[in-house]
């Protein structure tokens, strides 16, 4: 039987890195996604577009407006006069928000009253604009703030040491910067792994099917049981390698920590995968050609990538929609990837995720061998 | 004396999306996605399984000619593609309450235009690869993952690292993303349009001739 495996493993190796296409396909492009989409990836919010529009031209709106300027997160590209410009620029993309002071700014902050500041947003990219509403509270308080403190210290010098000031000091654990690239990376070595394990193993079978050599390979000694993991072990080890590559291009180039053991995330990555292969397998099961076994691929994995946590998360998705999300082994790798790279945990945290991935692999794989007997009677 | 506590509100208004629903854009946005599915893979699968069974040739010794095989080959994809993006529209509309601001016109000659390149890159995939495998995963690379991750679907092309900017250019999805959030949130006619149609009616006649090129040199 060792014999036999050894065999089959030896010819589907060959298929593997015979041609050069092969080769290529296999390494450079999950090299090259990693870096274009690691720098790609990003839900942070800077260099928002800005225009300007100050109808009150006083000191204070100046001040005010200075301080977009001064930031990163704010690129102000237009000063503009007049309220009938704006229409345009935002028509044809040019800024993604105007902030405009009326006249009477100064005047309504001198009095001590409530000055308005209108924000006027490109609402298309919806987080985008969420976030800049945010960030515009955020400057709009603090120079209220300094505002009050510096009138104070103008009124009654003697009061303004006593004057309270309040600031929230927000501290994320694991990733302290916020940076949505230490949280992406990981993502993408999942999804890169899962659409290339499912479409390669589907191809592998249902292409000797189409070319008509998997019935001659069924007239050797070869059993099913043999030809299943011979056709898998290679994409298994395959898989194994690109997350080697992937996750070490993914710590030396973005600086994404790992915190975590190799061994764990080596062994998550393998239950992983097997579940993959099952799912690439009972794909195969059910196509006679190629293009077949493509589309149905890809009707798993588009859905399986959306409904993983890599974009959206889990938790805020339609209770039902959270229920499917179970039976996606991506959404359980994605925890031990981002497990083993940013929190550093071990197996006592994510365990539940193994055994998860592992019912899903032996469900998949039986289905996958009941299926291929019988596609092949 | 007047009061001591002087303050700001910020009184933010928002165009095309007031309620700032993120569906708004996404649901419209997966026509651009199904119609690369459709378009670069379907179509190089099939073209490139001809070239694997050998009847690509017997096509060619029939008295029928490349441009003629090239067009008969696309054009049932051109109609399939075309019908899925009604069907996207559809359901975004009636089922997920997206807004319809623009006109069906302007969706069309977008659609039509976008699916030409991507059908005309799926020909040219097909040709240099002659092989599905190699075509299913290039067509990945090359054309499903940019345009989900490089044309501003999911990720803001301005948040974007500086360096992976310019590459978005090459992405006909982006192009026709900014169509597609014109045509159902902006309200924006063919006119304020001018920018990403004109890109992709370069690309489509680029890539058309590129296409054709690298059969006829795939024939000699």
């Amino acid at each position: 039987m060792i014999e036999r495996l050894r065999q089959i493993l030896i010819k589907e190796f060959i298929h593997l890195f015979r041609d050069k296409q092969a080769r290529f396909s296999l390494l450079v492009p999950p090299l090259l996604q990693m870096l274009i989409f690691g720098y790609a990836a990003t839900y942070e919010v800077n260099r928002i577009s800005t225009a300007v529009l100050d109808l009150d031209h006083s000191q204070e709106s100046r001040q005010f407006l200075e301080r977009f300027t001064a930031t990163s997160r704010f690129q102000v590209h237009d000063v503009l006069y007049s309220e009938s410009q704006i229409p345009a620029l935002i028509d044809h993309r040019r800024v993604v928000l105007v902030l405009q002071i009326h006249p009477g700014f100064a005047e309504l902050l001198r009095k001590g009253q409530t000055a308005p500041v209108q924000a006027i947003l490109d609402g298309t990219d919806s987080n985008t604009a969420l976030i800049a509403v945010g960030y515009i509270n955020q400057i709009a308080t603090r120079y209220a703030q300094d505002y009050q403190l510096e009138r104070a210290g103008r009124l009654t010098p003697s009061l303004a040491q006593f004057a309270p000031r309040i600031a929230l000091e927000e501290r994320p654990w694991y990733n302290a910067n916020l940076e949505s690239r230490w949280f992406f990376v990981p993502g993408v070595i999942g999804t890169l792994l899962l659409v290339t394990t499912i479409t390669l193993t589907a191809f592998a079978v249902v292409r000797e099917r189409e070319i008509g050599t998997l019935e001659q390979l069924m007239v050797t000694p070869i059993r099913p049981a043999e030809l299943i993991v011979g056709k898998t072990l290679p994409f298994l080890l395959v898989g194994l390698g690109t997350v080697i590559i992937v996750a070490v291009a993914g710590t030396l180039w973005f600086e994404v920590p790992f915190r975590g053991n190799v061994l764990v995330l080596l062994f998550g990555t393998t239950l992983f995968l097997t579940s993959a292969l099952g799912i690439g397998l009972l794909i195969s099961t059910l196509c006679l050609t190629q293009q077949q076994a493509f589309s149905l691929s890809f009707f798993y994995a588009a859905p399986a990538i959306m409904l993983s946590g890599f974009g959206y998360p889990v938790n805020s998705m339609p209770h039902a929609l959270q229920l499917i999300t179970y039976l996606d082994p991506l959404r359980f790798y994605l925890i031990v990837l981002r497990g083993t790279f940013l929190k550093g945990v071990g197996l006592e945290a994510l365990w539940p995720q193994m055994l998860a991935m592992t019912l899903l692999g032996i469900g998949t794989l039986t289905l996958a061998t009941l299926r291929f007997h019988k596609s092949l009677d | 004396m007047p009061s001591v506590n002087p303050s700001l509100s910020v009184d933010a208004r928002t165009w095309f999306n007031e309620e700032l629903e993120s569906k708004n854009f996404i649901v419209p946005g997966v026509a651009a996605i199904v119609m690369t599915v459709v378009g670069t893979l379907l179509t190089s699968l099939t073209i490139a399984r001809e070239w694997e069974r050998g009847t690509m040739e017997q096509l060619i010794s029939t008295p029928v000619t490349a441009m003629e095989i090239i067009v008969g080959k696309l054009i049932p994809y051109f109609a399939l593609g075309m019908f899925d993006t009604a069907v996207c529209a559809t359901i975004a509309v009636w089922w997920f309450d997206v807004p319809f601001r623009g006109s069906i016109l302007t969706l069309t000659v977008g659609s039509g235009l976008f699916l030409t390149v991507i059908l005309g890159l799926g020909f040219w995939i097909s040709v240099f690869t002659k092989n599905q495998l190699a075509a299913s995963q290039i067509g990945l690379v090359a054309a499903f993952l940019p345009s989900m991750l490089l044309s501003g679907f999911t990720f803001p092309i301005e948040q974007m690292a500086l360096g992976v900017q310019p590459v978005t250019y090459i992405v006909a999805a982006r192009y026709y993303i900014v169509i597609l959030k014109s045509v159902f949130l902006r309200g924006t006619g063919l006119g304020a349009l001018a920018g990403p149609s004109l890109a992709l009616i370069v690309y489509a006649i680029l890539i058309v001739f590129l296409a054709k090129l690298s059969f006829h040199k795939s024939l000699e």
